[in-house]
């Protein structure tokens, strides 16, 4: 089975600024959750809170940080400000070993 | 309604070609049309009268309207491959050898035995496939008997039309197109707003869904600076397309509106011809990125409902006089119109100017303006105010109206009147603004009560509405608000005002607000979606019954959802359920309508991406594997050998012989798939040691581990070996299928969870060509060829990893083994794959050596034991594969602290074992694995993954996943496909039954 993109009829459509490429059609980026969850230290081994950090979403209704990935450009993951209402976006920032030469938050 | 063409003079007929002729046929009777003329025109120049049978009941339809909204008017164009139903016949514009064909008609359009639908009255009434199929059931069905008997005869009667089941022969094609000012609809106003936006020197897309351009301009009586409108429009769409910044796109719907001001149009640029040409694109999907948008797709007349209001003949007033004056068709020999606003008093008023006899004309109103009631004197029509039909007459097709008292007022029907004989009832019961596409955004539209219609609401991006869908109604309107959406495009666009040249107007200023009549209910059959065949009784029935959403109503009644989406419906049910519920319309709201605006082929969505053209990756040894007459077959996005068929064999015959070759001699097989990743830095180590379960900290240079890779869930993600090929740097493989997302994972660690490990990533999948040598006599071939490292059991261990040189050749040695023989994994650089493929054939030659495909491949691991994509399916953990042994406790890794939940350790998983099958039959992939007969199976325990027949065994065998399989070796048990009507006696055994002490590789 190919798998092939092709143009959405009734799906999202939206346009994410990479802070490396510019402003690109989302289909070539990859979505990959909610950048608030943060893996916990390779000394915790505590159930609970991997728990927490693997299935605990909130679900806001309205603005939300979620993590992309340019995955069809340049590869680099960004912290994207989205409103889950209106799918307004308001900031894309990098993530990554790098960013704290670009001048964003580490 | 028997229709005729008029006789074609200057200003009638402005659509057509008067002295041309196109040959048609529909139903395979043959018909002539005119260049110009729709389906639906020529059909009624034609007096076909019953174009179609309706959905539910089956019963005869005629047209009902002249554009996209039309209901009725189905028809199946072209045959075989090319078959396509569901064509809206007034769109569908005729070409010589056009072949149509009616649809929900059996045997015929005229004759329809399933028609008998509508005798026993309530039995299709809504809610009928609810209340008739709930109810006592078949064990372990949810549906009660009765369904299963009617399902096959509801099948056939339901549905509208079929498709082909061959592929389809056409191309289709894609474009990305960015623009300042994307202005949707080439009506007044989005011409306006088009010639304004150009002004101040915006690149400009307008796209208009006709094949000519120009609106409800076409057919308009006002003259524009003293010329017609429909040459007026002519002229400036003509100036609009020479300008270079403006793209005019005619035949083009723009049927989705996305975030970010992205729109999907889609062009038909061969629809209108029999055959696209040769290497013609049939129909093109426009990904369109504008900064700002103007919607101007106007609005929609809808009828008003009343008894027998399906009756072929029963149109919309508007579209009749469109089919007047666009096609210089009569829609019938006498015409009754019926309205509840200025409309239908017009299209009275321009049909009788050109010879149509109009005998009356019935408003629901006690009183018109002056100038509309001159309109009606000047049609010659009998006027009635304050009237309604209340019924109709008529065996197929329409013949007579029943003209009643009617109060606006109560909605109250009086005396009858007046029975007229006529054969097309031209209706009018108001407009709707065609607010679908700014509706796909979430923006909730909001009541005019002036308009009696719902306009869109408040937009929350870049785009702006003009003309009759903004309810700006009339020319002046229309034209003002073109202007005035164009400027504020503009300023998003960051451009100037620009300027208008708006024309001087000469005609007449009607009253577009209708009477706030809907309905006329006198208890007969009266229809509101036509082409679901919904009632207004439907939708009252469906308010006693307690459904008084109107998201409700419409999943309870299918109003609105068929092919289109209720767009001359909607509003009439909106209206009859506020009624029922004594509420005002805004309260029983509106549902929210979906993309794409009209039904859209699939092969425009798939554009070019299907078939040779979408990617497809090839080894570089792959044209010789298709000389050696492999069979080449898909794993992920890549073309690998399956078997090597010598003449005569089958695919089994040739895996078994290949399989077994390897077990006693040599074989080589093509993994330049698998996935490979370069990973370097000073903590690769560190990286590789928390994304494996098992430990890579200690991993010597020039050695390579098997590794598993788990989701941070506790289950099995991917696996695969990775090379430590130098201090810090390792080379990573990973599964054919599973590379992008390993890449994916791991970027992830490093760019999101742990960004102060110093590593770099690469993908490498495509640089390495690799070949595994497999076999007993697997040493003797590399000796043959390998002289610049010492191949032996000392010099390259299990899992040792050496560089050296075939040929000529720079390679990386790795000494593995998938198969459990001794064998090795060669890596060159992709350029060299052949020159490397070759020399290890020939240097395998005296040992007999065979290539081997994935069947192959597959049966040597299965009869190892040894898992691969099947097992690694998602639900299982490394304990359920036998694979504990490699999860670290000394350390934390992806996965370490939820493998720990206590369900993952419950006996009663599913466990991985093998099965061999007793009495010789085959085992099949996805069979259940059960204790009782074919008869009785009783419940599944478990199910096959990987399955072969194994030479080694001389038996089948299957890898599966069975409830506490570790303690259940021995256990006789059936593997059952009732799918494919098998039932195997099998036996659980081990899965590694093969050489289990693993001495066969290690030697
Ligand atoms: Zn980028």
């Amino acid at each position: 089975m190919k798998r092939v993109a092709a143009p959405h009829l009734g799906t999202i459509k939206m346009r994410l600024t990479c802070p490396f490429c510019g402003e690109r059609d989302h289909q070539e980026f990859t979505y990959r959750g909610d950048a608030s969850a943060t893996r916990p230290p390779m000394d915790n081994g505590s159930i609970e809170d991997h728990n927490t950090y693997v299935f605990d979403r909130t679900n806001p209704d309205g603005e939300h940080r979620e993590l992309w990935n340019h995955t069809s450009g340049c590869r680099m993951h960004m912290v994207v400000t989205r409103n889950t209402t209106t799918h307004k976006i308001s900031n894309c920032e990098p993530v990554g070993p790098w960013t704290k030469a670009l001048g964003g938050k580490s | 309604m028997s229709g005729f063409r008029l006789n074609l003079r200057e200003g009638l007929g402005r659509a057509v070609d008067h002295d041309s002729k196109i040959n048609f046929t529909f139903d395979g009777k043959n018909y002539s049309g005119r260049v110009g003329d729709t389906l639906a025109s020529a059909l009624m120049a034609n007096g076909v009268s019953i174009v179609a049978r309706s959905f539910k009941y089956h019963r005869p339809r005629g047209i009902f309207s002249a554009g996209s909204e039309e209901p009725n008017a189905l028809v199946t164009v072209h045959s075989g491959a090319r078959t396509e139903p569901n064509i809206r016949a007034t769109e569908l514009e005729l070409y010589e050898g056009l072949e149509a064909k009616s649809q929900n008609r059996w045997p015929s359009v005229n004759f329809d035995v399933m028609a008998v639908n509508q005798l026993p009255g309530k039995a299709f009434s809504a809610g009928f496939y609810y209340k008739t199929f709930m109810g006592p059931s078949r064990p372990g069905h949810k549906a009660t008997q009765f369904w299963w008997f009617c399902e096959q005869l509801i099948r056939r009667a339901a549905g509208l039309g079929k498709g082909a089941s061959q592929a389809d022969p056409d191309k289709y094609g894609r474009m990305n197109a960015f623009c300042d000012v994307l202005v949707v609809g080439a009506g007044a106003a989005g011409i306006s707003a088009a010639e304004r936006a150009a002004s101040a020197g915006a690149k400009v897309i307008l796209c208009d869904e006709s094949a000519v351009a120009g609106g409800a301009l076409l057919s308009s009586s006002e003259l524009l600076d003293g010329a017609l409108a429909h040459d007026w429009v002519a002229d400036r769409l003509a100036e609009l397309a020479e300008n270079e910044n403006v793209t005019v796109l005619t035949r083009t719907t723009v049927q989705s509106m996305f975030d970010d001001n992205t729109y999907l149009a889609i062009e038909r640029l061969a629809d209108h011809v029999k055959t696209p040409g040769k290497h013609q694109v049939r129909q093109r999907a426009w990904n369109i990125r504008c900064k700002s948008a103007v919607i101007a797709t106007g609005a929609i007349e809808r009828p008003i409902v009343f008894a027998g209001n399906d009756r072929p003949g029963v149109m919309l007033a508007d579209s009749a006089r469109r089919y007047v004056v666009e096609y210089g068709v009569s829609p019938g020999r006498a015409v009754c119109v019926f309205t509840n606003n200025d409309t239908g008093w017009l299209a009275a008023r321009d049909m009788a100017k050109y010879g149509v006899i109009v005998e009356a004309i019935v408003d629901v109103r006690k009183d018109v303006p002056d100038a509309i009631r001159a309109a009606g004197e000047e049609s010659r029509a009998e006027i009635f105010l304050g009237a309604a039909i209340t019924a109709t007459s008529g065996l197929q097709t329409l013949s007579g109206a029943q003209i009643s008292e009617f109060s606006e007022t109560t909605g109250e029907v009086g005396r009858k009147l007046k029975k007229i004989g006529c054969d097309c009832i031209a209706v009018s019961g108001g407009w709707s603004p065609a607010f679908h596409l700014t509706s796909q955004q979430g923006e909730k539209p909001v009541w005019d009560a002036e308009l009696q219609a719902f306009l869109p609401g408040e937009a929350t991006s870049s785009w702006h509405v003009a003309g009759a869908m903004a309810g700006k109604f009339g020319l002046r309107h229309a034209f003002r608000s073109g202007e005035e959406a164009a400027v504020k495009a503009l300023a998003e666009a960051g451009l100037g005002e620009g300027e208008s040249d708006v024309p001087r107007i000469e005609g007449d200023e009607i009253d577009y607000a209708p009477a706030p009549v809907f309905e006329i209910n006198t208890g007969g059959k009266a229809f509101v979606d036509l082409q679901h065949d919904v009632t207004a009784e439907d939708v009252r029935l469906a308010h006693r019954e307690g459904l008084v959403s109107v998201e409700h109503l419409k999943r309870y009644t299918t109003l609105g959802m068929a092919t289109d989406q209720g767009k001359t419906s909607n509003m009439s049910g909106l209206a009859i359920m506020a009624e029922a519920r004594g509420k005002p319309i805004p309260d029983v709201g509106t549902t929210r309508f979906r993309p794409p605006y009209t039904p859209t082929a699939l092969g425009a969505i798939a554009g070019d991406a299907y078939g040779h053209l979408a990617s497809e990756r090839l080894t570089p040894m792959h044209d010789w594997h298709v000389a050696e007459g492999a069979n080449m077959y898909a794993n992920g996005p890549w073309l690998r050998p399956e078997s090597y068929n010598r003449s005569g064999e089958s695919v089994e015959q040739a895996y078994i012989r290949e399989a077994a070759t390897v077990r006693k001699g040599v074989g080589l097989v093509d993994v330049s798939t698998l996935g490979k990743i370069d990973v370097q830095g000073p903590d690769a180590a560190e990286f590789l040691n928390r994304i494996y379960s098992n430990g890579f900290a200690k991993l010597p240079v020039g050695k390579a581990r098997y590794g598993l890779m788990l989701r941070e869930d506790g289950m099995l993600f991917d696996d695969g070996t990775t090379w430590r090929l130098d201090e810090n740097r390792y080379l990573m493989t990973t599964t054919t299928a599973g590379a992008g997302q390993v890449m994916e994972h791991l970027e992830y660690h490093r760019d999101v969870v742990w960004p102060d490990l110093k590593v770099a990533l690469a993908s490498v999948s495509d640089e390495w060509a690799g070949v595994a040598v497999a076999g007993p006599k697997s040493r003797n071939v590399l000796k043959a060829c390998v002289n610049d490292c010492d191949v032996s059991n000392e010099g390259l261990p299990f899992m040792g990893v050496r560089q050296a040189t075939i040929a000529g050749i720079p390679v990386w040695i790795a000494r593995l083994s998938f198969s459990g023989e001794m064998a090795y994994e060669v890596y060159c650089g992709a350029g060299w794959g052949q020159a490397l493929w070759d020399a290890l054939m020939k240097a395998g030659k005296r040992f007999q050596i065979v290539p081997y495909g994935l069947e192959a491949l597959s049966t040597l691991r299965i009869e190892k034991g040894h898992v691969a994509g099947p097992e690694l399916n998602g639900r299982t953990t490394p304990l359920d594969l036998g694979l504990g042994g490699m999860v670290s406790s000394k350390k934390n890794f992806v996965g370490a602290t939820l493998l720990k939940r206590d369900a993952f350790h419950e006996e009663s998983r599913l466990q991985l074992v093998a099965i061999k099958s007793i009495d010789g039959q085959r085992i099949r992939g996805g069979s259940h694995l059960v204790k009782g007969n074919k008869d009785q199976p009783g419940q599944t325990e478990g199910n096959t993954t990987s399955t072969c027949f194994s030479p080694e065994l001389n038996c089948y065998i299957s890898l599966a996943l069975l409830e506490g399989g570790n303690a259940r070796h021995g256990e006789k048990m059936f593997a059952t496909n009732p799918v494919r009507n098998m039932h195997v006696a099998v036996e659980v055994v081990s899965p590694h039954m093969v050489d289990p002490d693993g001495g066969r590789m290690h030697g």
